[in-house]
């Protein structure tokens, strides 16, 4: 009797579930079969659910459109001053389409800042969970308070400190803030306090090194962690766009999403190349997420904040 | 004999003193410059007028821009567009994600992964692919909505939704809802599958209906998750940003604003930058007030 209810209601959920996941892949349905369509079935007024010819228009445009330098290499002994008297220098460099530029400068910014923040908060989460030090709990007081307030209010703050360090418009000025946010070392410190007190002890006793006690036992036993923390940071800092918006400003200097939200002030009525630069800029990062999506889910369950 | 062991212990503790800090450093050094240094920083320029301008000194006026801000208009409308949000996205998310994480916890490991990977994927995705989509979706001529409602016939004229003070925020709080139930669902899922077996066991044995087992047995386990996810939801709502700048700019005529897109458009638009920062100080009490408010609640679950 019991048995047959909850069946009957869990159709009724599967359905219902099935449906709702339908309606929150579409937007990404539409972004991909958008980007193939011909300008005509983009703009017409009955929506064309899937496109009768597949083109490549649309990312041809994206690639021929904007053009930005792959890199910029300083020709020697070309110093000269500008017209208000500040000096310069010419560059060189192959030109590519900004695209690939774009995606080149945010793959740098997002694996920058996951191989920093790995490395800088495995060891401050092992120290925190394992250190009996004056000063610990004050500094874990710290990282949960500033966990627990809005990171964008800094940013403004930041700008200032940026130009003052002349770290402006450059990855720099986007990968370091996010290394800085304590996330990550809670997250490290989550995992670090399940290594036995009793393995570190035999290991002082044996005349371990603080370092070698690190790298052959506290790392091979965090390592899942790293790992969650690693494909954490490198999604979440690949979609930090209002980070980007307010650090970066060259054309050269964009990330993918800046490079397409530009795109798509300057051509707002051109959906079928805003929807070409939107499944550029998406799709690689679906795909890491996809693969890497049993860490991805681990990191997030362990880094909530228990009560 | 005391005396050299208290030796050797202060010796021990100075080691591990010494050691402890040199593995915290490389994480302190970015979490003291780059994260508490701006945040001290945004209180003190708060008591200054000062704008971006490289040769122009700041002066201090002490209150002044907190007291401007509680006349201004623009900013109050801001605060109540956050509120709305909040209020309007924090309950359905909680609600939404729950309801969708008890379906799917009861399916094969297979199936709840999926359906976990694709409600997480609007996140993903990044606000801006996700926002040129959804603005060609709200488009007047072009776009889908007006096409489904038209052919339904709830609407008879197209609809300007993003230009229209009437539809524009609450269709950014629909956006906001698609990519913000992708981490509590994960949250939630995990914490069901946490839940001791043995009690719901031990219930349905004595003939507990499900949504008893539910409200008298899961519900209570769940607390701490559900309170957890109330604050980031909370924190991720106060902070809503990118749909506002990249769907309406805060418009039509300030419409939607909100409090953090309020600060961007001082602090860049306006070169207001000691205005900016008495706002974000604004926004970090309230903040801090509301999770100070569930770290209490949840003490007294404990």
């Amino acid at each position: 009797m019991k048995n047959q209810k909850s069946k009957a209601y869990r159709i009724f959920s599967l359905v219902i579930v099935i449906v709702l996941a339908i309606l929150f892949t579409f937007p990404l349905y539409w972004i991909i079969t958008g980007s193939f369509k011909t300008g005509k079935e983009i703009n017409s007024t009955t929506p064309v659910w899937w496109p009768t010819t597949w083109t490549l228009k649309n990312y041809e445009k994206l690639m021929s459109k904007f053009k930005a330098p792959l890199f910029e290499l300083t020709v020697p002994f070309s110093q000269y001053f500008t017209e208000d008297g500040t000096p310069s220098v010419a560059f060189a460099g192959p030109t590519v389409p900004a695209a690939v530029r774009w995606m080149v400068n945010t793959v740098w910014m997002a694996v920058a800042a996951m191989l920093l923040t790995c490395l800088t908060a495995s060891l401050a989460g092992y120290a925190l969970a394992k250190k009996r030090f004056i000063g610990r709990s004050l500094i874990f007081t710290l990282i949960v308070c500033a966990m627990a307030l809005p990171k964008q209010v800094i940013l403004i703050p930041l700008i200032r400190e940026m130009s003052a360090l002349k770290l402006y418009n450059t990855m720099s000025a986007v990968v370091y803030p996010i290394v800085g946010w304590p996330f990550g070392v809670f997250l490290m410190k989550q995992f670090a306090e399940g290594i036995p007190g009793e393995i570190l002890e035999s290991a002082r006793i044996d005349g371990a090194s603080e370092m070698k006690t690190f790298t052959t036992i506290v790392y091979p036993m965090i390592k899942p962690g790293v790992g969650a923390l690693a494909i954490f940071t490198f999604i979440s800092s690949w979609n930090d766009y209002f980070m980007q918006l307010i650090m970066l400003s060259s054309n050269k200097n964009l990330t993918i999403s800046l490079g397409i939200a530009n795109m798509q002030a300057e051509n707002q009525t051109d959906f079928g190349l805003i929807m070409a630069g939107a499944a550029f800029a998406a799709v690689p990062i679906i795909i890491v997420f996809v693969i890497f999506q049993k860490y991805f889910t681990k990191g997030i369950t362990m880094g909530a904040v228990k009560g | 004999m005391r005396k050299s062991r208290s030796g050797l212990n202060q010796s021990l503790v100075r080691q591990e003193t010494i050691a402890g800090y040199l593995f915290l450093l490389p994480s302190l050094f970015f979490f003291l410059v780059f994260v508490v240094y701006p945040m001290f920083m945004c209180i003190y320029t708060s008591f200054f007028d000062s704008n971006m301008g490289k040769n122009t000194v700041d002066t201090f006026i002490g209150f002044g821009n907190y007291k401007e801000l509680f006349q201004d208009k623009i900013f109050l409308g801001a605060l109540r567009n956050t509120v709305v949000i909040v209020v309007v996205a924090v309950p359905t998310v909680c609600a939404f994600s729950l309801w969708v994480a008890s379906a799917i916890t009861d399916m094969k490991p297979v199936l709840t992964s999926a359906f976990r990977v694709i409600f997480y994927l609007p996140v993903v995705t990044g606000s801006v692919a996700v926002t040129v989509v959804w603005k060609w979706m709200y488009n007047n001529y072009y776009g889908i909505f007006n096409y489904l409602l038209k052919s339904a016939g709830v609407i008879d004229k197209n609809i300007n939704w993003l230009g229209d003070a009437r539809y524009a925020l609450w269709c950014i709080i629909l956006i906001l809802f698609t990519t913000s139930v992708g981490q509590p669902i994960v949250l939630y899922v995990s914490a069901l599958g946490n839940v001791d077996q043995s009690l719901v066991e031990a219930a349905e044995v004595d003939g507990a209906t499900p949504m008893q087992v539910f409200w008298k047995i899961k519900w209570p386990q769940i607390m701490p998750t559900t309170l957890y996810i109330v604050v980031i939801t909370t924190i991720n709502s106060f902070q809503c940003f990118a749909l506002i700048q990249l769907l309406t700019s805060g418009g039509p005529n300030h419409s939607t604003d909100t409090v953090m897109y309020y600060i961007y458009y001082t602090a860049f638009k306006l070169y207001r930058y000691g205005y900016g920062n008495a706002m974000g100080v604004v926004l970090m009490l309230i903040i801090a007030l509301l999770s100070a408010v569930q770290f209490k609640l949840g003490q007294s679950q404990d």
